[in-house]
């Protein structure tokens, strides 16, 4: 465990608080980071049934800016940044060349020329050297990453908290709009977003102000049972949500395609990069693609593991947990795609043995449809 | 919690209670605790050999699975098949309900190599500095 050259890792501002919560703290990205604080089962369940708070300050914040900002990221994304309204934000991916991302990112549009793109912590230096390196277009591009901390805010019951701590208009807040709102007496941009599978939000805020914003939301959330949460939790969260982990099911080596991200590829909003090799590999035929899958005998899939079918290995997994939620252990994995059918049988490798395993329908897990009454 | 001084233990966190020739072997609270929420406990069958500082067996938690290694070499007699249905036994009591396998000792001198309680807590201290 001890490593002999000394790392300086980065640390958010609440780094103390979750310290001194009893937080277990991890590298991730090049950040120290709360892996747990309760335990990620807990946490997990937290924040299907109640709510959960998450420091995701680690996040990268790249401003782009000026009358050629549209241009430029409509140019080096692969969804169409045209179709943003101010206060409208899109999941999208950051490209390179041959159809693969960069980074997965959030491009929220905050005025008509001015975009807000949050990146991946570990991707934040080379996203940014990267859209700089591309800008022929004149845009401003800034790294604002130190400028904002942000909190994700998560589960059924995060509007019915958050409506105590600000006056915004949170039932006029659709999914993946956002506005500039007071928020425990901080302003920021509140935005409904996340990456849990559930309803809620995410604030960016000074991060001077971190300690009274995470201090006032537990407090406020603690009749419903708010607990700070980690990233641990957050990873099992999102993969029950089948949503993608740049690093395990997105790399420079994995197209938009083969990720079953054709849906934030527009094809035809015009020329950007990567266009050409996705509609090439799309008139080709995919050289892979990623399955969801569940584990029918008794073992715990982990990334990179090998996957067998037809008496042979055929893949790997790039995610694989127990899923709290579930109660199933799942996996993400990539096959040729002839073999990638919902209901077909593989295996799973664990530690010399095939375990058997079936392909299921993803999302694993798709949240209920609020009733009328519980929407916030 | 603190570490019972009839125990021996291993700089891989498992621990050992001697009782003539039989040795019950399981993982500390630290272990525990450095692994989360267990899920899922593999451990060899009654009969097989083990060999000291080979893998007996793997422990799973939500978040990675670890490797467990025989303290000292062996012959199975038991194993703890609750933990079979309820894996969590070894987060809440680690260095009792939780023990993992009961085993003959094939050579008792291999024990002089492990920690006594005193001396593992000064490792831990030390691994935990750092």
């Amino acid at each position: 465990m001890a490593s002999p050259t000394e790392v300086i890792l980065k640390r958010t501002a609440l780094n103390a608080v979750h310290r001194a919560a009893g937080a277990k703290l991890v590298e991730f990205g090049g950040w120290e980071m709360p892996l747990e604080y309760s335990g990620i089962v807990e946490e997990h369940l937290a924040v299907r049934r109640a709510a959960g708070l998450f420091d995701v300050s680690h996040m990268g914040e790249i401003e782009v800016s000026g009358p050629a900002s549209e241009r430029l990221l409509q140019y080096l994304t692969a969804n169409d940044v045209a179709r943003l309204q101010i206060g409208q934000a899109q999941y999208t991916a950051l490209m390179y060349p041959q159809g693969s991302a960069v980074d997965d990112c959030v491009v929220h549009r905050l005025e008509r020329d001015r975009f807000l793109v949050c990146v991946n912590a570990a991707n934040t230096a080379k996203d940014f050297a990267w859209i700089t390196q591309h800008n022929q277009q004149g845009a401003v591009v800034q790294d604002r990453s130190a400028e904002y901390s942000q909190l994700a805010l998560q589960g059924p019951q995060a509007p019915r908290i958050l409506a105590r701590l600000t006056d915004a208009d949170l039932r006029g807040l659709r999914t993946y709009w956002f506005l500039r709102a007071r928020c425990c007496g901080v302003e920021g941009w509140l935005a409904r977003t996340g990456y849990t599978g559930e309803d809620g939000f995410e604030f960016y805020f000074p991060p001077s102000e971190s300690e009274r914003v995470w201090d006032a939301m537990l407090e406020a959330g603690r009749p419903e049972g708010l607990v700070p949460a980690g990233l641990g939790a957050r990873n099992t969260l999102r993969l029950e949500a089948a949503y993608p982990l740049y690093g395990h099911e997105l790399d420079e080596e994995t197209t938009l395609l083969e990720a079953g991200l054709g849906w934030i590829c527009k094809f035809d909003k015009g020329d950007f990069m990567g266009r050409e090799a996705l509609l090439a590999e799309r008139e080709q035929g995919l050289r892979k693609k990623l399955v969801g899958f569940e584990m029918l005998e008794r073992g715990i899939a982990r990334d990179g593991y090998t996957v067998w079918m037809e008496g042979q290995p055929v893949g790997k997994v790039t995610s694989g947990s127990p899923a709290p939620f579930l109660k199933k252990n799942i996996g993400l994995a990539y096959v040729p795609p002839r073999l990638a059918a919902v209901g077909a049988e593989m295996q799973i490798e664990i530690r010399g043995k095939l375990v058997a395993a079936r392909q299921v329908a993803l999302p694993f897990y798709k949240r209920p449809k609020p009733s009328a009454a519980a929407k916030g | 919690m603190s570490y019972p001084s009839e125990f021996l233990y291993t700089k891989d966190h498992e621990w050992v209670r001697l009782e003539g020739e039989t040795a019950t072997i399981g993982i500390t609270d630290y272990a525990q605790k450095e692994l989360g929420d267990i899920v899922f406990v593999e451990l060899p069958k009654v009969g097989d050999h083990l060999t000291a500082a080979e893998p007996l067996g793997a422990i799973e938690s939500v978040k990675a699975v670890s490797d467990v290694f025989a303290p000292i070499s062996g012959t199975v007699e038991a194993i703890n098949a609750q933990l079979q249905d309820k894996p969590e036994i070894v987060n809440s009591d680690p260095h009792g309900e939780g023990w993992l396998i009961r085993v003959r000792v094939a050579d008792p001198k291999e024990t002089e190599r492990l920690m006594n309680a005193e001396a593992y807590e000064a490792y831990l201290h030390q691994t935990q500095a750092h």
